[in-house]
């Protein structure tokens, strides 16, 4: 808790540095990764994430030190030369985009990881710490390290502030893009060199093998809050941050500790939460809808249950017992008695003695339902030409959902008729 | 039956593009008149989708070129629009139905500009010519088939062209929408524009279209409703593809065969 604290107060000047770079490049790596999620090209960020590895290796054998200028312009090189020939290996052979990120990915990772194993028996002292750039250590952000970082943070920040129009167009439309004449090979050239540079920036803090959850996972959390693109991109880069400061404070107090899998790991339980939780889009969300709309389906039926029971002895509003509505219809005991309760509850039913009757509203309610169980059967043998004893189960579904307006509409289609195709009565309000 | 018009909006010239070596459109020639409102009928794979995307530079052309009042595409850019399908999009994207519809001025706009309030008030005069004046900021993942359908006929207005391409636009919508869309573009027409159409049902060819192209692999016909939309014409496009034709295709494909000599 001290630790916290102590992190929290940003008494340490490495404190901020290691802070202030991880939220940077995070933000930074949320946005760009947003309009790479929206062009369906998550695995492009993975692949890149992987290709760098031999760039920061081959950069420090020629340069002999961990400068992180060179490591930057290394790691670069080998990104975006693994673009270059994934785009190539799509268009020139029959080979599809995934399988040629699967065989980019792998080959370039296997030539990083030979490299760095070389490099950390060749003996050079500089090499410490080289081995951090595989699940990352953002307390190695000291220095020269952040100014480097941050201000190339800022630089992908200001280019999709200003491609912000182009990049959301080719996102969405493509093609109409090229109709209005935007150039979109350099346009998408763009992109790809942002995301690289993400990439190469974000690697110290996260490391190559996490990377492209920096990339993607924000902006896969922060849609499910937002039908908005400004939104979304604002909420991706809150949840990029947060990951990021948390990742920092890992590597501040457990030193030992790779901070990338930490850093994942938080972005992926707000993403888990978002799945879960989120209005209208989330589980949880859709599972409550449902259970009320089974609620209100249940509801409807007992009332329709009163309403039938009462034009069969002529009197719709005698007591029933449980018992005899139990008869009538298959549902759970306690499915019927909560549905009596909630119906007394909002005043449809009234209840003495341990049997139930219906109120006017619940009569009303419960002759609306019948009577467009019986229309929609009508509509159905008419204009769609069912067998009578097909259309029972349709209108046991139907009768829930038709509106006010299309209840006045199928009155007055069927011209207000009389009886349904089983010659029963349908009842209209007097 | 293949009548040429002088001063055409749209000429087509020896124009043949293959998809993977094999040929899906095969020396077509052909001009359109200004103001027509053309529809190009055909069976599925028959290339009508091809023949506009060809047109509006988006597919690699094998041979042959295509030209918009005398001039090449670049030229004219800002008088021509183009609506792909429907279904070429994601709808599902984070956008309300007037960042759509604002998509038609980024041509005017150029690179880096915003939208300004000008474009936002010729964006809303597009929507309320489709009777979606309502939906300005509805979402468009919340859209009916009929209502995207609009939307991306608004952003075409929008872009306030002379000439409109317009890939399927009648598929998957209700009737209510297609009514809406042929008035639309009947007045568009009789306004001087020319409006060229990817059209399936064969029923409502004859009262929709002035001009009709009949297309399947190559050229069979076209010219005036009148004169194209017989049964005998329409025999030849629907009654299979050249069995020949398509044979020498499928080589081109095997021995992967440039269909020119020269191939840049």
């Amino acid at each position: 808790m001290n630790d916290l604290l102590q992190f929290l107060s940003f008494e340490d000047p490495n404190t901020r540095y290691v802070v202030t770079g991880t939220v940077l490049l995070a933000i930074s790596s949320a946005i760009v990764g947003s309009f790479t999620f929206l062009k369906k090209k998550a695995l492009v960020g993975d692949a890149v994430a992987h290709a760098v590895l031999p760039g920061v290796c081959l950069a420090f054998m020629l340069a002999g030190n961990k400068n992180p200028v060179y490591l930057v312009v290394g790691a670069f090189i080998t990104g975006w030369l693994s673009l270059v020939i994934i785009d190539q290996i799509v268009a020139r052979s029959r080979i599809k985009e995934d399988t040629a990120i699967g065989l980019i990915l792998s080959t370039f990772f296997g030539l990083g990881i030979m490299l760095l194993t070389k490099i950390q028996h060749s003996g050079n002292a500089a090499q410490s710490g080289l081995d951090s750039f595989l699940f990352g250590k953002a307390a190695a952000l000291v220095g020269t390290d952040v100014i480097v970082f941050s201000t190339i943070s800022i630089i992908l920040l200001v280019v999709v502030f200003i491609f912000f129009k182009e990049l959301t167009l080719i996102a969405f439309d493509e093609d109409f893009a090229k109709s209005i004449g935007f150039p979109v090979r350099r346009l998408e050239l763009v992109l790809t060199t942002l995301t690289v540079m993400a990439v190469v920036i974000g690697i110290q803090a996260v490391g190559v093998v996490l990377m492209a959850a920096m990339l993607i996972t924000p902006a896969a959390a922060a849609r499910f809050w937002t039908d908005q693109l400004k939104v979304m991109l604002l909420l991706a880069a809150i949840f990029g941050a947060f990951a990021g400061v948390f990742g920092a404070y890992v590597s501040y107090t457990a030193p030992a500790m790779p901070t990338g899998p930490w850093i994942v790991m938080i972005i992926s339980i707000i993403a888990m939460f978002s799945f879960f939780f989120a209005p209208r889009k989330g589980i949880l969300y859709k599972m409550v809808k449902q259970r009320r709309i089974q609620k209100k389906i249940r509801d409807e039926n007992i009332l329709k249950m009163f309403y039938q029971l009462g034009e069969v002895d002529g009197d719709f509003f005698s007591s029933r017992t449980s018992d005899i509505l139990a008869e009538r219809r298959e549902l759970a005991s306690g499915q019927l008695s909560s549905g009596l309760s909630r119906l007394k509850r909002h005043g449809y039913l009234k209840s003495e003695h341990g049997s139930w009757q219906l109120t006017i509203e619940g009569k009303n309610k419960g002759q609306r339902t019948i009577k467009l169980h019986r229309l929609w059967e009508l509509y159905l043998t008419q204009y769609l030409h069912i067998a009578p004893d097909h259309v029972h189960d349709d209108a046991e579904t139907i009768e829930h959902i038709i509106t006010p307006e299309l209840e006045a509409k199928l009155e007055k289609l069927l011209e207000y008729p009389d009886v349904d195709p089983h010659m029963s009565k349908i009842p209209y309000e007097s | 039956m293949i009548q040429q018009v002088d001063n055409p909006v749209l000429e087509v010239h020896d124009l043949t593009v293959s998809y993977d070596k094999k040929p899906v459109l095969w020396g077509i020639d052909l001009t359109i008149p200004r103001g027509s409102l053309v529809g190009i009928i055909g069976p599925n794979g028959a290339g009508k989708s091809t023949l506009i995307k060809s047109v509006m530079g988006l597919i690699p052309l094998g041979s042959g070129y295509a030209e918009l009042f005398g001039k090449s595409l670049d030229e004219v850019r800002d008088q021509v629009s183009y609506v792909p399908q429907r279904g070429t999009v994601d709808w599902d994207f984070p956008a309300s139905v007037m960042d759509v519809v604002l998509m038609g001025r980024y041509g005017k706009l150029g690179l880096f500009s915003r939208p300004k309030k000008a474009d936002r008030e010729a964006a809303l005069t597009a929507l309320r010519q489709v009777g979606m004046e309502t939906f300005v900021n509805r979402q468009i993942s919340q859209l009916s088939g009929g209502q995207q359908q609009r939307v991306f006929l608004a952003r075409a207005l929008a872009q306030q062209a002379d000439i409109y391409f317009l890939d399927e636009p009648f598929a998957g919508v209700d009737a209510a929408t297609e009514k809406a869309i042929i008035t639309l573009l009947r007045k568009m027409s009789d306004e001087g524009k020319t409006v060229i159409v990817v059209h399936h049902d064969l029923q409502s060819v004859e009262t929709y279209f002035n001009w009709i192209i009949l297309l399947n692999t190559r050229l069979v016909a076209s010219g005036p409703t009148e004169k194209v939309f017989t049964q005998q014409l329409l025999q030849e496009t629907y009654g299979g593809k050249l069995t020949l034709l398509s044979e020498v295709g499928n080589l081109l494909k095997k021995g992967e065969f440039p269909n020119r000599e020269k191939t840049i």
